[in-house]
C-alpha cells in the first residue's frame, strides 16, 4: 500500500512538473501582457519537435549521448529566441488594450498556422527520441522501480519555481515586471520601458512552454495534437491556480498531477477528465482560482 | 411629518480599515431635494452605493418607504423605485441617445419581448419625451459615446428617469461641466425632477448650486454626517465652512 | 432591400449549383450546419463573451441525433431535428445557469473546461457513445418515407436552407428586440443595465440557451449529412473553429456566420484535395487577415470586438 502511494506520488509529481512548465509560462504571459495565449500550446509542441530533432542529430552524429541533456535546453532557448520576440512584435503588440475575444482569436489563428507548419516540417508520424531517459536508468527503491528521469523533472520544476521567484523578487527586470503587472500606466510614467518588459516576459513564457515540451519529449514522444492537449491542460492548471499566479500554478500543477496519477491507477478511463473536473470544482468554490483575486469596478 | 421615503439606520461599512460609513443615520423625505456635500473620500459616493445595493453594509439598515432594502441587489432596488446617475455617466456608448433611452423604457415596461423590435413607435415616443425633458432633442440620433460631457451627464439622468423612480440619487451631476454650463444644467434638471415628481438626493461640490437648489444639506466627513439642515443655516456653520467648504 | 436581394441570389445559387456540381451539396449542408453553430457563437460575441467550448452543444445535437436513430424507434427527420435542438437548448440552459455568472477569460476557460469534460466522457463511455470510434448515423425517414441517399441529400440541403431562412429570421428579430439590444448592453455597460433593473444574468442565460439550441441544430444537420459522429466534435479546437467562422464572416448580423462557414468548408474541401496540411494554416491566415485588415469581417463587423471590452 505504501509502495503504491510512493509510486503514485512520484508519477504525480513528475507529471505535475511537466504541466507546471507550460502552465507557468501561460500564467506569466497572462499576468504581464494580459493575453490568454492560445498559441502557447504550439510553443510546447514545437519545443518537443525541435528537442527530438536535435537529440536524434546528436545521437546519429555519434556525439557523446549525455549531450542530449543540454540539447533539451538548447532547443527550448532556440524556440524562444526565434519565436518570442517575433510573435510579440508583429502579432500581439497590436492587440494590447483590445478586447479579450480579439486577443484570443489572434492567438488561435497563430495556433492554427503553427499546427500545419509543424505537420509540413516534421510530418504527421510520431517521433521518439528517449536517449536522456534511457541514460538515467531506473532506481530500485523498496522493490519498486522508478525512472530517474522523473526525479530529474521534479527537481527541474522545483528549481524553476525558485529561479522564477528570484527573478521576480531580486532582479531589476523582475521589479519592472511587478510594476507593469500592478499598473501598466503608472509603470510607464515611472519611466519603465513597458515594451521591453513585454518582449522579455513573453519570450520567457515561450521558453518555459518549449522547455516543457522538450523535457516531455523523452517520456512521450511527439505527434500532431500534442500542442492542443498541452494547451488545455495548461489552461486548466493556470485557472485552478489563479491566472497570473506563479505559486498558484505550481500548487495547481501538483494537485492536477497527483489526481491524474491517482486516476490512472484507480480509474484509468477518467484520467483525461480529472484535470477539468478539478478545475470546475475549484472554480465553483473560488471563481478566480486558488490564489486569484477579484478587482471590483469603480463607478 | 410623513413617513420618510428613504431611511438609513446605523449604517457601517469598512474598506480595509477605512471607515466609509460610520454610524450613518439619514432620513430623506418625499418630494425634497437633499444635497450631500463633503470633501473627497468622505463617503458620499459610498453612501449612494450603499443605498442602491452596489456596496453591502457591514451593519445597519436601509429602508425604502418602510421596507428593508439592505441586502437587495442594485437591480431589485432599481425595480423598487430608486434610480441613480453616476459621476462618470454610465451610458451604452455604442448606441444612439434615443436607443439608450428606449432601452431604459423597455427595461421598465418588460424586456422579455423578443420578437418585436426595440425601436417601436410607442417606445420611441416615450423616449423622445424624456429627451425633451432634459433638453437634448438636438442629440437624439447621436452616439452616446460621442456626446460632450455635460450632455452625457443629462443623458445619464434621463436614462435613470425612464424607470419612473420615486427617488433619484445623483452623483455629482455637474462635475466635469464648465461653471458656465452648470446653472443651465440645473435649470433644466430641477423642473424635470418636479415634473416627474421625483425626490432627489444629489452629491455636489459647488456651494452656489447647493445654496440655490437644495432644500436641505447633509455635510459629510470621514464617513459621518457632521451637520444637517437648510443650506442657509448649515453653510454658515464655521466648522462646516472650515472643514468642508474650505474657506 | 439590397440585402434581401443578395440573400435571395445566394439561396438560389445554393439550390442550383449542386445540380451541376454534386459535391457542393454536401459542402453547402455543412456550411449551414456550422453556420448555425457559429451563429450561436455570434450571440455570445455580441455580449462581448467568447466561448472556447461551444462545440459541446454542436456535439450534443449530433449525439442526440445518433442516439435517437440507433436506440429509439424515432427516425423522422423533422422530429429528430426538433428533439436535438430542444435537447441541446436544455443542456445549454443547465450549463448556462452556471456559466453566465462569469465574464471575459473566465467565461472562455470554463466553457472550455466543460467541453473537455464532455469530450473525455464521449471518448471513454464506450458502451453509451461508441468511444473514440463514434457512432454511425443512419439516414432518417422523411414523413414516413425511406428515401434513396442521393434524393435524401438533395432534400436535406433544401430543408437546411429553409431552416436557415426561418431560424435566421427569428434570430434577426431577436437581435433587434429589447432583449437583443440588452445583450449588447451587457458588453458596453453592465453596471447601467443592472441599474435599469435588468438582470444581466437572465439576459445572458437566454442568449446562452438560444445559442446552444442553434449549435444543437447545426450538430444534428452535420451528423445526418456526415452519417457519423465522433467525440472530436466537442474538442476545444472545434470550438475555436466556430469562433473563427463567426468572426471571419462577421458578427454584425445573421448572415455573417453562414458566409464564414461557407468559406471555411470550401477551403477545407479544396485544401484536402490539393494540398494536405494547409487547411488550418489557410483559415488561420484568413482569420489574421480579416482581423488586421477587414475589421468588418467578410460580411458584418468585428468593430464590436475591437472596442475595449467592458465599455465606458
Amino acid at each position: 500500500m505504501l509502495d503504491l502511494l510512493a509510486l503514485l506520488i512520484v508519477d504525480g509529481l513528475a507529471d505535475a512538473a511537466l504541466i507546471f512548465f507550460v502552465a507557468v509560462g501561460l500564467t506569466l504571459v497572462f499576468s504581464v501582457l494580459r493575453i490568454l495565449n492560445v498559441a502557447h500550446g504550439s510553443f510546447y509542441s514545437i519545443g518537443a519537435y525541435v528537442a527530438v530533432s536535435i537529440g536524434m542529430w546528436v545521437v546519429s552524429a555519434g556525439w557523446h549521448p549525455y549531450l542530449t541533456f543540454p540539447a533539451l535546453f538548447l532547443s527550448a532557448a532556440l524556440v524562444a529566441v526565434a519565436l518570442g520576440p517575433f510573435i510579440e512584435r508583429y502579432f500581439l503588440r497590436w492587440t494590447y488594450g483590445k478586447s479579450e475575444a480579439l486577443q484570443i482569436l489572434v492567438t488561435f489563428a497563430l495556433f492554427l498556422v503553427f499546427e500545419d507548419l509543424q505537420k509540413l516540417v516534421f510530418g504527421v508520424q510520431a517521433h521518439y527520441e528517449d536517449t536522456p531517459l534511457q541514460l538515467l536508468g531506473v532506481s530500485d527503491i523498496g522493490g519498486i522501480f522508478y525512472l530517474n528521469y522523473q526525479f530529474l523533472l521534479i527537481a527541474m520544476a522545483a528549481v524553476t519555481v525558485i529561479l522564477l521567484r528570484l527573478l521576480i523578487r531580486r532582479t531589476m527586470i523582475g521589479k519592472f515586471i511587478v510594476a507593469v503587472v500592478a499598473d501598466r500606466e503608472i509603470a510607464q510614467t515611472m519611466g519603465i520601458n513597458t515594451t521591453r518588459v513585454f518582449v522579455i516576459a513573453f519570450t520567457v513564457g515561450v521558453f518555459l512552454a518549449a522547455l516543457g515540451g522538450a523535457l516531455a519529449s523523452p517520456t512521450s514522444g511527439v505527434a500532431p495534437g500534442l500542442g492542443a492537449e498541452a494547451l488545455v491542460l495548461a489552461f486548466a492548471v493556470a485557472a485552478i491556480g489563479g491566472l497570473g499566479q506563479i505559486e498558484g500554478a505550481a500548487l495547481a500543477a501538483v494537485i492536477v498531477g497527483l489526481s491524474r496519477a491517482a486516476a490512472i491507477h484507480f480509474a484509468p478511463d477518467f484520467e483525461a477528465v480529472v484535470p477539468y473536473l478539478v478545475m470546475l470544482v475549484v472554480l465553483l468554490i473560488r471563481p478566480y482560482g486558488l490564489f486569484g483575486t477579484v478587482q471590483a469596478r469603480r463607478i | 411629518m410623513t413617513e420618510p421615503i428613504l431611511r438609513v439606520e446605523n449604517l457601517h461599512v469598512n474598506f480595509g480599515g477605512i471607515r466609509a460609513a460610520d454610524d450613518v443615520n439619514v432620513d430623506v423625505h418625499p418630494g425634497e431635494r437633499l444635497a450631500i456635500i463633503g470633501p473627497n473620500g468622505s463617503g458620499k459616493t459610498t453612501f449612494l452605493n450603499l443605498c442602491t445595493g452596489y456596496v453591502k453594509p457591514d451593519s445597519g439598515h436601509v429602508y425604502l418607504e418602510g421596507n428593508s432594502i439592505t441586502r437587495l441587489t442594485p437591480r431589485t432596488i432599481a425595480r423598487r423605485g430608486i434610480a441613480r446617475s453616476f459621476q462618470i455617466p454610465q451610458l451604452f456608448t455604442d448606441k444612439t441617445l434615443v436607443e439608450n433611452i428606449m432601452l431604459g423604457v423597455a427595461a421598465r415596461r418588460g424586456i422579455w419581448d423578443v420578437l418585436r423590435p426595440l425601436n417601436r413607435p410607442d417606445y420611441r415616443r416615450e423616449a423622445e419625451r424624456f429627451i425633451e425633458l432634459v433638453g437634448l432633442q438636438e442629440s437624439t440620433e447621436k452616439l452616446a459615446g460621442e456626446l460632450p460631457e455635460g450632455t452625457r451627464k443629462l443623458a445619464d439622468i434621463a436614462i435613470a428617469l425612464t424607470l419612473k423612480p420615486r427617488l433619484l440619487l445623483l452623483d455629482e451631476p455637474t462635475s466635469g461641466v464648465s461653471a458656465r454650463e452648470r446653472f443651465a444644467l440645473m435649470e433644466t434638471l430641477i423642473p424635470a425632477l418636479r415634473e416627474e415628481d421625483v425626490t432627489a438626493v444629489f452629491v455636489e461640490h459647488d456651494m452656489d448650486l447647493v445654496r440655490r437648489y437644495a432644500e436641505r444639506v447633509l455635510v459629510w466627513d470621514s464617513g459621518r454626517v457632521i451637520a444637517a439642515g437648510p443650506p442657509d443655516t448649515v453653510l454658515q456653520d464655521p466648522q462646516v465652512l472650515q472643514n468642508v467648504v474650505g474657506v | 432591400m439590397m440585402r434581401i436581394t443578395l440573400i435571395a441570389v445566394g439561396l438560389l445559387l445554393a439550390v442550383l449549383l449542386p445540380l451541376a456540381i454534386p459535391w457542393l451539396n454536401f459542402v453547402f449542408i455543412m456550411a449551414v450546419a456550422q453556420g448555425f453553430a457559429a451563429l450561436g457563437v455570434v450571440l455570445l460575441l455580441r455580449a462581448g463573451m467568447i466561448s472556447i467550448g461551444h462545440a459541446v452543444f454542436l456535439a450534443s445535437g449530433a449525439y442526440v441525433t445518433a442516439f435517437l436513430l440507433r436506440q429509439t424507434g424515432i427516425t423522422d427527420l423533422g422530429l429528430i431535428l426538433l428533439v436535438a435542438t430542444l435537447g441541446s437548448g436544455l443542456f445549454g440552459f443547465l450549463i448556462g445557469m452556471f456559466m453566465v455568472r462569469y465574464r471575459a477569460i473566465f467565461f472562455a476557460m470554463l466553457n472550455m473546461a466543460v467541453s473537455m469534460v464532455v469530450f473525455a466522457l464521449l471518448a471513454k463511455l464506450y458502451h453509451l457513445t461508441g468511444g473514440t470510434d463514434g457512432v454511425r448515423v443512419a439516414t432518417p425517414t422523411v414523413l414516413g418515407a425511406v428515401l434513396d441517399r442521393t434524393v435524401f441529400d438533395s432534400l436535406l440541403l433544401y430543408i437546411s436552407l429553409a431552416l436557415l431562412v426561418a431560424v435566421g429570421w427569428l434570430v434577426h428579430r431577436y437581435l433587434s428586440s429589447p432583449l437583443g439590444k440588452a445583450l449588447e448592453a451587457v458588453h458596453t455597460n453592465e453596471v447601467r443595465l443592472e441599474y435599469l433593473g435588468v438582470s444581466a444574468w437572465g439576459v445572458l442565460l437566454y442568449a446562452y440557451t438560444i445559442s446552444a439550441a442553434l449549435a444543437g441544430l447545426g450538430g444534428a444537420l452535420a451528423a445526418i449529412a456526415v452519417g457519423h459522429v465522433v467525440p472530436e466534435l466537442a474538442y476545444w479546437t472545434h470550438s475555436g473553429q466556430l469562433v473563427l467562422i463567426a468572426v471571419l464572416g462577421g458578427i454584425g448580423g445573421v448572415v455573417g456566420p453562414f458566409i464564414g462557414a461557407l468559406f471555411f468548408e470550401i477551403v477545407r474541401v479544396v485544401a484536402a484535395g490539393y494540398a494536405a496540411y494547409t487547411w488550418n494554416m489557410i483559415v488561420g491566415l484568413a482569420l489574421l487577415g480579416v482581423i488586421f485588415f477587414l475589421p468588418n469581417g467578410l460580411y458584418g463587423l468585428v468593430q464590436r470586438l475591437l472596442k475595449r471590452g467592458g465599455g465606458s
